[in-house]
């Protein structure tokens, strides 16, 4: 069976993202999966192996990892040269989509973003137009190139004994034009991470002020849920700008999405209508999020949100 | 600095949007078409730059005829020209072909720095900086959501999920920037009557010397199959808040087992 190469997306804090593990799923069905891994790959391979994948190419050294993209897209650039996978998948996130557009070129090769499913012969599905459209395309020159939405699918575990394989990459100087000097975290407690959590809470311009927040985190605690707030409360300064959801912002399609003072603009719903299960807190019961949301309360959030808390609270 | 800023003319994401039947690309020509949102701020940031270190600003775009509405827009705001690159055979080209007409283009226009927003609303695939710079063989940053010149010498503030990164890099460069970067100009009157005698070259696929079968539908290396519209959300129970809409809302939530 060929070998599907899936460019694992980690971070120090995470591990591997869920999203990696709906790629190993993904990659069962197409072939035999074979991550990619920049980095240090020690404390990724339990979580790699588990999930299913049969190799891990590692590339590590300054060379790949203090630039930025360039080198990794030459580095799986050359994998593919190497191993003539099915197929090349990678995460639907900035640097996932970056790669694959340099792979694209360097290959002269189709790639599809922003897919929720591939077919066992490469045929993607994607959502398009902020949730009102479903597109299944094809690559028609070279091997499928695709970017792969995080939230798509289960991950299902499929345990396996990866051996791990040094990969050597040769840069050019091109590769090495923009360096990565710093690299600053700011996160914000141990909560999951926007994109991938299974439950979202977010606030909007209703929230009134940075500090009446901690109400939204709270509730997002109580549920293990990720904070997101929409583009007016973001442009209001009120939450930092990487937790905005919407068209300017994250995508995100959690199993519940908790909207606490969002009217609901179209920009808003083009990051969060493709969520399972919608609810929403407004004092305005006219407010647009109403029309799609599976249970809405027309309230005073200032009300309703502590005694939602609360009454969790007691439940557990 | 001779800064090119990439432009892109969209539908308006707020209104609604579809994929042609004919041919399963955009639908361009009835909808109602805007600039992209995201380009504005690239424009914001190359005036703010030649203010403060002179140069001259190009607006590129590629795409049909109807665009120049959206050129004459950028304009307004105040770059110096425009660069629009129009050709039929253009229609239904991919990303990997549109990367190759825009490196094309900004081969005749000797830039040192080329800014654009960091995706469309159209399809926010957010590759072609990086596709640009893999042709030019230049530097890329990325997702800035702040740019510093000095010199030669840029540095940028990358947002990423946890936080961000410090980017750094010699001109030429494609630089991609966030709506968190500054905050737009509206055109004034005057600018919007300098505009219209602002010049505007136009490019063919010939003047670029790029056989028209390698891009557009002829030569795009991914192909829509199919499209359907999702069926939009329909709303389920809402109700007033009465004293207990905070329990009640938990009692739901207990029920589809979130709690």
């Amino acid at each position: 069976m060929a070998e599907v190469l899936v460019v694992v997306e980690a971070s120090p804090a995470a591990g591997v993202k869920k999203v990696t593990l709906e790629m190993l799923t993904i990659a069962r069905t197409i072939g035999s999966p074979s991550a990619v891994v920049f980095g240090d790959a020690a404390a990724l391979t339990d979580k790699l192996a588990e999930y299913g994948a049969e190799k891990i190419y590692n590339a590590t050294g300054d060379d790949v990892e203090n630039y930025l993209v360039a080198p990794k897209a030459t580095a799986v650039a050359a994998l593919v040269q190497q191993v003539q996978p099915a197929a090349v998948l990678l995460a639907s996130t900035q640097e996932g989509k970056e790669i694959a557009g340099r792979l694209a070129v360097k290959l002269d090769n189709g790639l599809l973003t922003d897919a929720v499913d591939v077919a066992a012969d490469g045929t993607a599905t994607q959502v398009v137009f902020a949730g009102a459209g479903i597109v299944k395309s094809k690559v028609t020159r070279g091997l499928p190139i695709v970017t792969i939405r995080p939230n798509s699918t289960t991950p299902e575990p499929a345990p396996a004994t990866p051996a791990i394989e040094p990969l050597a990459v040769t840069v050019s100087e091109s590769d090495k034009l923009t360096k990565v000097v710093e690299r600053v975290s700011e996160q914000k407690g141990s909560r999951p991470e926007l994109t991938e959590a299974s439950i979202v809470v977010s606030g909007g311009r209703g929230v009134g002020n940075a500090d009446n927040f901690k109400l939204v985190e709270e509730l997002a605690d109580l549920l293990g849920a990720a904070v997101g707030a929409s583009r007016a409360a973001v442009d209001s300064g009120f939450y930092p700008h990487q937790f905005q959801v919407g068209q300017t912002g994250k995508t995100v399609s959690p199993q519940l999405y908790v909207a606490l003072g969002i009217s609901g603009a179209i920009q808003h719903r083009a990051g969060m209508q493709t969520s399972k299960t919608i609810v929403a807190v407004n004092k305005d019961a006219e407010a647009p999020i109403f029309e799609l949301a599976d249970y809405g309360v027309v309230g005073d959030l200032f009300k309703v949100v502590p005694q939602a808390a609360d009454e969790i609270r007691k439940r557990k | 600095m001779n800064i090119v800023v990439l432009v892109k003319q969209v539908p308006d994401s707020g209104a609604e949007r579809t994929l042609s039947s004919s041919d399963n690309t955009v639908e361009r020509a009835s909808a109602s078409n805007v600039i992209n949102e995201m380009d504005e701020y690239a424009i914001e940031e190359a005036l703010k730059i030649k203010e403060a270190h002179g140069g001259e600003v190009t607006v590129l775009t590629m795409g049909p005829a109807g665009a120049t509405e959206s050129i004459r827009k950028a304009l307004s705001m105040g770059p110096d020209k425009a660069v629009h690159v129009q050709d039929d055979a253009l229609h239904g080209s991919c990303a990997v072909a549109t990367s190759k007409v825009l490196a094309a283009a900004l081969g005749t226009l000797n830039a040192d720095l080329v800014l654009c927003g960091a995706e469309s609303t159209d399809g926010r695939v957010q590759v072609m900086p990086h596709m640009l710079a893999e042709r030019l063989g230049i530097a890329a940053l990325t997702g800035a959501r702040k740019l510093t010149v000095e010199g030669s010498q840029l540095t940028a503030e990358r947002q990423t999920d946890e936080g961000y990164e410090v980017v750094t890099a010699p001109t030429p460069a494609v630089v991609s920037v966030w709506d968190t970067i500054n905050e737009p100009r509206y055109p004034s009157f005057k600018g919007i009557m300098a505009a219209k005698k602002k010049p505007v070259q136009a490019l063919s696929l010939s003047d670029l010397g790029i056989d028209a079968s390698s891009v557009g539908a002829a030569g795009a290396t991914s192909e829509v199959l199919e499209y359907s519209k999702r069926p939009p959300r329909s709303a389920g129970t809402k109700i007033t808040d009465e004293g207990e809409g905070g329990a009640q809302l938990v009692a739901y939530l207990t029920t589809e087992k979130f709690v």
